[in-house]
């Protein structure tokens, strides 16, 4: 996520007269995305421009310079400039990433946000699992390697179950910190409407609680691409992971850094999809609506 | 008019009966003693202030009443049967509304009878009857934090009604309102009060709102909270506030009020077994 989202101010509220933003306001809309956009650009630029310089003054050859990323980029994306095994490879190395990132991802979503919901609101379970998911929660998800190696074998599975372990605790967690900060006055409103038992999860718990889901979604995303790497290097011949591990063994720096931008970049416009998903599912908390 | 003690007439149908109800908070140094001995008959199509200094107990007694708090002792009956849980009889207005922010306000009047399995053409029917009751037909797909505080106030009756509850509980609804949007939701509380024929216990710290709006006042006392007494207000509606009679019903109210001393004609002695 972007230190721009990740801090924005609520936006001003807009109050009872909320009406439908004029036509007259579209243009300086406009100019202020523009200038936006311009601004975000200025940092980037500058490090391209002192990239390039460094590699052409210090002569180095271990570094390509940008110009030389973009022709193996061309070449990884569509071919025709090396010919080698890498040429035009793009396509079914992204697509087994993204495969094991959102299927480790929808696993921790699918087992995350049930348990956090349920561990915030029955004080049994809670007292159950809470000290063990606590003591195992330090763990950094890279010790698990060899373990998560010994249990799935060498291939997909085991990147899938990193990036799972990666994600979920994001997720539950801020699912449970959601439950647990919802106003009780709701649940006793609910109560007294006629709201019972495993409805109130359905009308009253999770609804409540998204805000706060929203920031795990986030927060696991991120970490579900940091851990696709780690989770390649686990012997997979397809994936950006091992196009990035290959590229350190051949000495393939120009590959290393194709392969870190294109996770960088869809790192991004997958956190842009949740954050238009959290803007739509949040329209009626303008606090949360970034 | 002031010390008469109200014995139900035998035509009244009791709705909601307390009966020597004590409770008792954890606190750090012991218990506090919250609420001693109340007892109270309400009659169906009653419309009771219970009028008390803030701390003497008075949104205890309601939250007893709504099913969210348990009793020490003594018991909670509606129509004979014990209140032991929240349930849809007994529906709440809070001061601070409690309305669901992910809902518009046409979803958070449907709420209820939804989650109860109404069949839906009834629910909508019924949504846009009280919408309309509460004059918020064109607001209806606006969410909360949309709204001003008195339209908050007005979904949340909204609400309440939509759920076809038997007692209206209310707890300082208007307290966080400015004077003017006040005075207009008393006067629309007391239309629908009219127009539903539902019995109502609202719970406020001004007397001069218990004496407009009040069938019957409960005055409450703190430390513990007890009932001192109760009034009966024969004013005829709509009231007027500027009237002798109103100001030297209010005046003897606040005189009760702020006396405190000699205990009382307690309403616990006659109602009580
Ligand atoms: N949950 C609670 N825990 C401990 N003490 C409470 C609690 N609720 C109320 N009390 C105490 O009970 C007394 C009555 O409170 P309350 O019913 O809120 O009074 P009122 O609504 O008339 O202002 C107060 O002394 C208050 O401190
Ligand atoms: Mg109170």
């Amino acid at each position: 996520m972007s230190l721009e989202t990740a801090v924005a101010a609520p936006k001003s509220g807009s109050g009872a007269g909320a009406a439908k933003t004029p036509a007259g306001k579209a243009a300086p809309r406009l100019w202020g995305r523009l200038k936006a956009i311009a601004l975000a650009s200025v940092v980037p630029l500058c490090l391209l421009f002192l990239w390039d310089f460094m590699v052409r003054r210090t002569g180095t050859r271990l570094i390509p310079p940008p110009s030389g990323v973009a022709t193996m980029m061309w070449d990884f994306a569509f071919g025709g400039i090396y010919d080698d095994a890498y040429s035009g490879s793009l396509p079914i190395h992204f697509w087994k990433s993204v495969q094991r990132v959102y299927g480790g991802f929808f696993l921790a979503t699918a087992t995350g946000i049930p348990l956090g919901l349920m561990l915030g609101r029955i004080p049994l379970l809670r007292a159950l699992l809470d000290p063990m998911l606590s003591l195992l929660r330090p763990v950094p998800v890279t010790a698990w390697l060899p373990l998560s190696m010994i249990f799935f074998g060498l291939g997909p599975k085991s990147a899938i179950f990193l990036v799972f372990l990666g994600a979920f605790y994001p997720i539950m967690l801020n699912t449970v910190f959601g439950v647990r900060s919802v106003d009780p006055r709701l649940f006793e409103a609910a109560e007294m409407l006629g709201c019972r038992g495993s409805q109130m999860f359905r009308a009253v718990v999770l609804p409540a609680a998204l805000p706060s889901i929203f920031n795990g979604l986030r927060l696991g995303a991120g970490f579900a691409w940091i851990l696709i790497v780690v989770g390649e290097m686990t012997g997979v011949p397809e994936g950006l992971g091992a196009v990035i591990m290959d590229g350190r063994t051949l000495s393939r720096t120009d590959l290393v850094i194709t392969g870190m931008i294109i996770i960088g970049v869809t790192g991004y416009v997958s956190d842009r999809i949740l954050l238009s998903l959290n803007n739509y599912f949040l329209r009626w908390s303008p606090q949360h609506n970034a | 008019m002031l010390d008469t003690p109200v014995t139900p007439t035998t035509s009244a149908l009791p709705i909601l009966r307390v009966s020597g109800l004590h409770k008792e908070f954890p606190s750090s140094n012991g218990m506090v003693e919250a609420l001693r001995g109340v007892s109270i008959t309400i009659n169906k199509g009653e419309f009771i202030c219970l009028l008390g200094a803030s701390g003497c107990g008075k949104s205890t007694l309601l939250r007893i009443i709504a099913g969210f708090e348990k009793s020490t002792r003594g018991s909670v009956t509606v129509y004979g049967a014990e209140v032991d849980s929240p349930g849809p009889d007994r529906g709440m207005v809070f001061q601070d509304y409690a309305l669901f922010p992910w809902l518009t306000v046409r979803d958070n009047i449907s709420f209820g009878p939804r989650q109860r399995g109404v069949p839906t053409p009834t629910v909508v029917k019924e949504t846009e009857r009280f919408l309309d009751m509460v004059g918020l037909t064109s607001f209806a797909d606006r969410y909360p934090h949309q709204l001003s505080g008195g339209m908050k106030q007005r979904v949340a009756i909204a609400r309440v009604l939509a759920n076809d509850t038997d007692i209206l509980l209310m707890d300082e609804p208007f307290g966080a309102l400015d004077a003017l949007t006040r005075s207009k939701l008393q006067e629309e509380l007391i239309a629908i009060w009219k127009a539903t024929k539902l019995t109502v216990i609202f719970v406020t710290h001004s007397v001069e709102e218990a004496v407009l709006l009040a069938d019957q006042i409960v005055v409450m006392t703190a430390g513990p909270g007890r009932i001192d007494c109760q009034i009966k207000v024969d004013l005829p509606r709509p009231r007027d506030v500027s009237s002798p009679e109103f100001n030297a019903l209010r005046r003897d109210v606040t005189r009760r009020l702020t006396s405190h001393v000699s205990g009382g004609r307690s309403i616990a002695a006659t109602a009580d077994s």
